[in-house]
């Protein structure tokens, strides 16, 4: 009976699992004249978010947290997956006007 | 002397002739009825090439406020305007490569690299844009007065060394930034003409903000 019980916990976590992967979504962003479109964005733990470069100049989305720093080349992409729920404050460490602000949930 | 045109020595007459000797060359596009418009529009503005309203406006750069620019400048042509963006673009990235020549600082040879990248591409799209309009970039009294102004500074800023040049090329790229910024807000994208050329003015007004903004960052961890 124990036995039962514990393999059917270990199904249905693995079923969470699934389908917590299966629901992880794919945010994008642009990068385009000199801003992030959309500035604002929400989000869940553990979808990805991913930039997407369409100036002439490299830029950087950069967490004001520290907790990541990626530098998206021209017609480049790059993404970062979230680990954790709050609103991250970020920014492009070359051009500073650009700020953007991503609320994430679980 | 203000600190308003700041940056490094530009080899004004050969650096120039290349550039336009280059879209003069066998690469040169022969355009359509529009850019055919736009190249009378280049012979006009010859006519005007020593126009009074623009040697104030360079009195105005090198001898006052950097708002000056707006205030007294005439409206320069397409032609012109492709010329001073250009100029000034290669002002920085010649000031960008002295600094990386002298400078042992991180945070001063990042921003550097990020400034000779930068206006390297958008002088690069620049280009593109102007032999696709078939437009010659016309040198003009703004151009020259930039880059004697980069000239001596780049002369003045040879003579330092270590942190004092650090300072001083940060400081500089602050004021310049804000200057051509200023120009470029007040008087060149609203003088121009062709919907391209603005545009990429626009664009590169918004990056050149960005190095403003980044310049002053630096600035503001060196003291």
């Amino acid at each position: 009976m124990r036995r039962a019980l514990s393999a059917a916990g270990v199904t249905a976590l693995l079923l969470v699992l699934g389908l917590r992967s299966a629901d992880a979504a794919v945010v994008q962003i642009k990068m385009a004249q000199v801003a992030y479109a959309p500035a604002q964005v929400t989000a869940h733990v553990g979808d990805t978010i991913e930039w997407i470069n369409e100036d002439i100049v490299a830029h950087t989305a950069t967490a004001r947290s520290g907790a990541w720093d990626v530098t998206v080349q021209p017609k480049g992409k790059a993404s970062v997956t979230l680990k954790s729920s709050g609103t991250i404050e970020y920014f492009c460490r070359l051009h500073p006007n650009m700020v953007g602000s991503i609320m994430v949930s679980q | 002397m203000p600190a308003l045109l700041v940056a490094n020595g530009w080899n004004t007459p050969e650096d120039l002739n290349s550039f336009t000797g280059n879209l003069m060359g066998p690469n040169r596009i022969q355009a359509g009825v529009d850019s055919r418009s736009l190249g009378k529009a280049v012979g006009r503005a010859r006519e005007d090439f020593m126009s009074i309203r623009l040697v104030a406006a360079i009195a105005a750069i090198c001898l006052s406020t950097s708002g000056a620019f707006a205030q007294n400048a005439g409206k320069p042509n397409d032609a012109q305007i492709a010329h001073i963006a250009y100029t000034a673009g290669q002002i920085d990235i010649k000031a960008a490569q002295q600094a990386l020549k002298k400078s042992k600082n991180k945070d001063v040879r990042e921003f550097a690299t990020d400034m000779e990248r930068d206006h390297k591409a958008v002088n690069e799209k620049a280009l593109a844009l102007v032999k696709k309009l078939n437009v010659t970039p016309q040198d003009n009294d703004t151009s020259k007065a930039l880059s004697k102004q980069a000239a001596d500074k780049s002369t003045e800023l040879a003579k330092l060394n270590g942190a004092a040049f650090d300072k001083a090329y940060i400081d500089n790229e602050v004021a310049y930034h804000k200057t051509v910024n200023d120009a470029l807000q007040n008087t060149l994208i609203p003088s121009a003409s062709n919907p391209e050329l603005k545009d990429l003015l626009t664009t590169g007004l918004k990056i050149f903000q960005g190095h403003q903004q980044h310049a002053e960052q630096v600035a503001g961890r060196l003291k």
